[in-house]
Parts: C-alpha cells; sequence; structure tokens
C-alpha cells in the first residue's frame, strides 16, 4: 500500500498554490508537512482527500482509503462522546469504538455531551474518530490544535500504533509531535509562481 | 446511511434540533387564519384546502436551511464526503429525516386543523393522503435548495427564494386534490400526478443536490 503523489499542482479559491509537488508515503511510515501559513498545506491535504480536484498531476491512492481529519472535528454538540464515535464507527462499517476511547483518554468522558467538553478534549474526540474509520492512511491537518503536552504525547503514541499495524499518516502541523522517524517534507519550494497577468491586460484584471 | 438517519433524528428531538417547530408554526397559521378571515363557516370551508396546503409548505420550509448548514458549520458534511456512503445517499437520508420530523407529523396533525378551519367532511382522507404523497417531495426539492445555497451567509432567505417557486406543482395539485374531495368531486387525478412529481424528484434530486454539494465544498 502505497500513496504516490507526482507532479501535483493544487489551487484554493482559482489561485495556484502548489505545483510540481511529488512524493511518496507508504505503509508504516509518517510524512510531516511544513510551511509557513497560506503555502497550500490544507489545500493539498483537501485535494488528496478528493474534496476538490487537483489542477494537474496523479494521485494513485484512492480518496476512499484516507481518513481525512480537517480542522473542524465534525461533532454533534447535543450527542455524547460514545454516540458521537458510534455515528462515525458505523459510517465506515466499524463497530468497536472502546479501543478508540482508551487510546485517547476519553473512556470517563463517554456519556458526556460534547458541547460540554473543553476545546482540548473536542480535539481528542475528532482524533479518536481516526481509529474507528479503520482505514490505513491518516491524512491530518494540524491535528495538534489546542491539545495539551499530554496529550500531544498521547496522540504520538496513538499514531506510532497506527504505523506499527501498517498504516501511515500525512500530518501538516507546526509543531514537534514527537515522531523522530517521520521524514519532513518542507512545502516551501513548490509554491506556484503567481499568474502572469503583465502586459496590457493588467489594467482590465 | 441507517446511522445517519438515526443521528439526523436523534439530532432533531434534542435541545434546539427544531422538531416541532414546523408543527407549531403549522398550528399557529391554522388558528391566525380564522382570526383574520372572520368565523364564516362557508368562507371557512373553501379556503381551507388552499390554507392548509401552504402551511404545511411554509412550515416544511422553515427547517430547510439546517439540512446541510450545520453540519458544514462543524465540519461534518466534508467528512461525510470522504466517508464510504455516496454523497447521494448522504441527501437523500437526510431528506428522509427531515420528512420523518416535518412532513409526516404535519400530515398527520392536518386532520385537527381541518376542523379548526371547517374543512368539509369528504375533504379528510384525501388532505392527510395528499399531504402523505406530496411532502416527501417538499423535503426533497428543499433538499436539492439546502444543497444549492450550503456555505454561503444568509443561505436561509435565498433558500426560499429558489425553492417556493419549485414548490409550485405540489401545492396546485395538492390544493386542488383536497378541493375537490371536499366538494365531493374524484380527487384521483391531481393525486396522481403530485405522486408522479414525488417519484421523480425522488428519484432525480439526490443526484442533483449530490453535485450541487460536491461544488460547494470546493
Amino acid at each position: 500500500m502505497e500513496l504516490r503523489v507526482t507532479d501535483l499542482a493544487c489551487a484554493r479559491g482559482g489561485l495556484p498554490l502548489i505545483e510540481g509537488l511529488s512524493f511518496s508515503v507508504s505503509a508504516g511510515e509518517a510524512l510531516i508537512l511544513r510551511g509557513p501559513n497560506g503555502c497550500g498545506k490544507t489545500t493539498l491535504l483537501r485535494t488528496l482527500a478528493g474534496l476538490q480536484p487537483p489542477l494537474a498531476g496523479t494521485v494513485t491512492c484512492p480518496p476512499e482509503e484516507m481518513a481525512y481529519g480537517a480542522h473542524a472535528d465534525g461533532l454533534k454538540s447535543t450527542l455524547t462522546v460514545a454516540e458521537n464515535l458510534k455515528f462515525w464507527a458505523a459510517i465506515h462499517g466499524q463497530w468497536g469504538i472502546q479501543p478508540a476511547l482508551q487510546a485517547m483518554n476519553l473512556v470517563d468522558l463517554a456519556e458526556r455531551q460534547a458541547q460540554n467538553l473543553s476545546a482540548g478534549q473536542k480535539r481528542r474526540l475528532g482524533l479518536a474518530r481516526l481509529i474507528v474509520t479503520g482505514r490505513w492512511l491518516w491524512v491530518l491537518d494540524e491535528p495538534t490544535v489546542s491539545l495539551d503536552v499530554a496529550s500531544v504525547a498521547l496522540f504520538g503514541a496513538v499514531v506510532r500504533a497506527h504505523l506499527a499495524a501498517g498504516g501511515a499518516a500525512l500530518l501538516a502541523t507546526h509543531i514537534d509531535l514527537g515522531l523522530p522517524e517521520a521524514r519532513v517534507l518542507d512545502l516551501t519550494p513548490y509554491k506556484a509562481a503567481l499568474p502572469d497577468v503583465g502586459g496590457f491586460d493588467e489594467a482590465f484584471l | 446511511m441507517i446511522a445517519l438517519l438515526i443521528r439526523d433524528l436523534r439530532l432533531a428531538v434534542r435541545a434546539g434540533g427544531g422538531f416541532g417547530l414546523g408543527l407549531g408554526f403549522f398550528l399557529i397559521l391554522a388558528v391566525l387564519v380564522p382570526l383574520g378571515v372572520g368565523p364564516d363557516p362557508a368562507t371557512l370551508g373553501v379556503i381551507a384546502p388552499g390554507i392548509l396546503w401552504i402551511g404545511a409548505l411554509l412550515a416544511c420550509l422553515l427547517s430547510l436551511d439546517r439540512l446541510f448548514a450545520l453540519d458544514h458549520e462543524d465540519g461534518s458534511l466534508d467528512l461525510l464526503a470522504t466517508s464510504p456512503i455516496p454523497l447521494e445517499g448522504v441527501v437523500a437520508v437526510k431528506a428522509a429525516a427531515h420528512w420523518a420530523t416535518t412532513g409526516l407529523p404535519l400530515a398527520l396533525a392536518a386532520p385537527v386543523l381541518g376542523i379548526l378551519l371547517n374543512l368539509p367532511g369528504s375533504g379528510y382522507t384525501v388532505l392527510v393522503a395528499s399531504l402523505l404523497l406530496g411532502t416527501p417531495a417538499l423535503s426533497m426539492i428543499g433538499a436539492f435548495g439546502a444543497a444549492l445555497t450550503v456555505g454561503l451567509k444568509r443561505g436561509g432567505l435565498l433558500l426560499s427564494l429558489l425553492v417556493l417557486p419549485l414548490y409550485v406543482p405540489t401545492l396546485v395539485f395538492g390544493a386542488q386534490a383536497v378541493a375537490r374531495a371536499a366538494q365531493g368531486l374524484d380527487a384521483a387525478t391531481p393525486l396522481l400526478l403530485m405522486a408522479g412529481i414525488t417519484a421523480g424528484s425522488i428519484a432525480l434530486l439526490p443526484f442533483a443536490a449530490a453535485f450541487a454539494l460536491r461544488i460547494n465544498l470546493r
């Protein structure tokens, strides 16, 4: 199992952000994406997850094999932690949620409504969702936002267990996750040149 | 898909879910009309089919803007789009959940409100039948409108403008069926035509709505 991206270009709001990007992630590997704000990390991940089409290039892994984790956790505030997690498990054809609750230290909160959770606890629940998807490639957009140090370590352990079980992870993050074995890919060199609007037409654009 | 249906039904009956909102609106409308038009039974009997159908239409519209907007706000729509369920299925299930929490209670409550509006006795069966047959189309067309306006600020207002004209055939045939039955005439033809509209919208609109959602998610 391998994700191979070749010569990918993607755009946000019609403006090209990334071009000529090639990399690959195979089972058991983690790849960390870095780059300044606005360099296109989120756009790249949304493109890989199949939410928007690429401008050019190919992605070998179909979106059906990826678990996408966005900035928003997709939680329903009036459902309890267990209900939220059971729903996502059922959507992905999985049933057991106990391992996921234990892995993200949510067992004591299982019966609490999501609206009464702190930001960090919501994030932990959002990350627990990845475990119940049962998909091998995790595509995560800043997964550690609002997590405390202990939870970041907990998440690092969860990612490592996922890699050991034959999974892979693609993470866009600014902080150190405690995954020294992960490769790092800086997106800055792949920044797309601004579209050439020089010449006579410029005044009319 | 059943999990999604159960989740939507559960969300609707929890606090702030909006279950009963449409029903309450329908009730108040049916109470207000005799106060505004006057208590003359003959006049009320004539306008009752139209008022009941317009009430059902507006009550349906009331909760439509939340159909996809809430899921879009909290990020679940992105995650549902990347889930194994096809987006067409998501649209169909969410429209079904909307019907079960809005259209179905309206159809069941309509006979009681028919009494308030002095609907002639022969119209009650057809009133319930026409609402049962017609409200699924209202939910499905509304889901298409909600998919078009998802992500827009104040999309609910635009949604009403987009969807209400599309409700015209259902309204015409529904109100006509009840009016004919109330006069003791045969109501089969408008009922069949309305059932055709419902079947057509259930068959086609999930695809159109899913297409609109995919574009709006980009």
